[in-house]
């Protein structure tokens, strides 16, 4: 009985630590206000620009990724160890980190950046900045997932198509893709969400202007300033979709065969 | 075991709720800051004399405007150096992030707001001790371009030039509506006029919400031109950025003020902060920066 109290106790102390703040966003604000900010145009932008940038990053993420997920899956190769722990890294690295580092290497004056610049091609204060900054954070949501699903495919469907005379392509296609692909889905979930949420990269590197640079996180800090309400609504938004992805990403695994 | 996760399911539910409906409970009566100033500030000056005849050290936290970054760090250091047992801990960050943070329950000693609205608006909501609010500085404002000015920014003229990478502060952040307001005259003007001002807005490639985040970009070359304060342009800074100044005519006068917040429990440290920073020392550091600090008889 003590054990099963103290249990409990812990478990409702945790869960009112996650739960509680995320109450208070629905708490603090008026149905009224949250439907009246909905109509304000820095929100309406906000989260036009961030669902936009947010899925092509995701594109981008899967067409670059898949490829390198499965090769790492497959073959064993010397440095295969580093290279997956150098596209897990973005994980852990502070926004503030990710955010120099794009400006040092995409920046006008940066390592490639400079050379783009010879070009006219500047990338810095732009809406490809957003993207580069979404695909750079997110991208390990995929790459982890898509290489685990791949892994866990049995060599042996392949191998009997492979009999059947089909080609490498075809395999891939018809064999490999389709069985892992609740993990891949999964993955492109997950990665989708991360690039919603992206902050301190995007500031850092794309800057803070609406409707070209201005995502949904940017938009919060900046009308937290102004309007509580305006960030609020979008905060409650962001949840929201959050909360939608995670629970998708249950359902979609847990269909897996 | 079975029964004890049945109970669970049934209880931690309604845990969840009652604390929901306390947490709302709670929220309530913190929102009327107006009930609660005057007891606040009763308790304030009582522990502020006990603390004076004590001398026990204190630290005074000063929440203060970004663009005052590098002359309140060398206030700080100065006064931390004579004072006796007082230690002076800036917090820096746009005056409206500031703001916010205070109206959001954070309770510094002291308040510098780089310009009137905020101050105001703290001073309307009973948050600050009304009677040591005081303008003390004033500023303007200029276009800073990098040294090798990528964009061949010579004259003001030239920020409506297609392609112009600008950086100017949001709507809300004190820079950024004195820069406004700079854009207005000039918009009114002959020489400028509506199509210049629009021109120069098209070329906003962000809008930042605190100065400092400002002049690294421009010194790492990523923008052409920004609109700062004169006194944002450091020594430091020098050699690594060209100053194009406003005329007058266009220019706004940015007054500064500070004062002591009523939920302080160290007054009589917090004044004396302020006195040293109107003090000649604090002057002579304030003038090195740019500043145009107000005399104190006004």
């Amino acid at each position: 009985m003590g054990f099963n109290l103290a249990l409990f106790i812990l478990i409702s102390l945790f869960l009112l630590i996650l739960i509680f703040p995320i109450a208070s966003l629905f708490l603090k604000i008026t149905p009224e206000e949250f439907v009246r900010s909905l109509s304000e145009p820095v929100v309406v932008d906000a989260m036009v620009l961030s669902l936009i940038t947010a899925t092509i990053s995701t594109i981008i993420v899967i067409a670059l990724g898949t490829p390198l997920s499965y090769v790492n899956a497959r073959v064993k190769y010397r440095g295969r160890a580093i290279i997956d722990t150098l596209t897990d890294l973005p994980i852990v690295l502070p926004p503030a980190v990710a955010g120099l580092a794009l400006l040092m290497a995409f920046g006008r004056r940066g390592v490639l950046g400079s050379y783009l610049d010879l070009f006219g091609i500047q990338l810095a204060f732009t809406t490809v900045a957003v993207v580069l900054a979404q695909v750079f954070v997110a991208s390990p949501f995929y790459i982890r997932q898509a290489r685990a699903s791949f892994e866990a495919v049995d060599p042996i469907y392949e191998n009997a198509a492979k009999t059947l005379g089909a080609s490498k392509v075809q395999v891939l296609m018809r064999i490999t893709i389709p069985i892992a692909s609740s993990g891949l889905v999964s993955g492109a979930i997950l990665t989708f969400a991360r690039a919603l949420g992206e902050f301190g990269a995007t500031l850092m590197f794309a800057g803070n202007y609406q409707g070209k640079t201005q995502t949904m996180p940017l938009a919060i800090y900046t009308t937290m300033q102004s309007n509580m309400y305006d960030a609020i609504s979008l905060a409650i938004i962001l949840v929201v979709i959050s909360f939608a992805v995670i629970m998708t990403v249950k359902y979609v695994t847990k269909r897996e065969i | 075991m079975m029964d004890s996760n049945g109970k669970l399911k049934i209880i931690l539910p309604l845990l969840l709720i009652v604390s929901a409906i306390l947490f709302a409970g709670c929220t309530g009566t913190t929102d009327s800051p107006a009930t609660a100033t005057p007891t606040q500030t009763a308790v304030a000056t009582s522990t502020a004399t006990a603390t004076a005849t004590t001398a026990q050290p204190v630290t005074l936290t000063v929440f203060t405007a970004a663009s005052l970054t590098g002359a309140f760090t060398d206030i700080a250091d100065a006064y931390n150096a004579q004072s006796d047992g007082i230690t002076v801990q800036n917090v820096f960050d746009g005056s409206q992030a500031l703001r916010t943070q205070i109206e959001q329950g954070a309770e510094p000693d002291v308040f510098v707001s780089a310009n009137t609205k905020h101050m105001n608006a703290l001073v309307d909501e009973g948050y600050m001790d009304n009677d040591t609010v005081q303008l003390f500085l004033e500023n303007s404002m200029a276009v800073i371009v990098p040294a090798d000015n990528p964009a061949n920014i010579k004259t003001l003229a030239d920020l409506a030039n297609p392609g112009v990478k600008i950086v100017i502060g949001t709507k809300d952040v004190p820079f950024g509506s004195y820069t406004r307001q700079v854009l207005e005259k000039m918009n009114a003007s002959e020489s400028y006029g509506p199509e210049y001002v629009d021109a120069v807005y098209a070329n906003v490639v962000s809008e930042e919400t605190a100065v400092s985040t400002v002049v690294p970009k421009l010194t790492l070359g990523e923008a052409d031109a920004a609109f700062v304060y004169k006194s944002d342009i450091l020594q430091e800074y020098k050699d690594q950025l060209i100053t194009i100044e406003i005329p007058a005519e266009f220019n706004v006068v940015a007054q500064y003020p500070l004062g002591v917040l009523a939920s302080t429990e160290n007054k009589d440290d917090a004044l004396d902060f302020i006195e040293f920073v109107r003090g000649p020392e604090g002057s002579a550091i304030l003038e090195d920066y740019g500043f145009d600090p107000i005399p104190e008889s006004q």
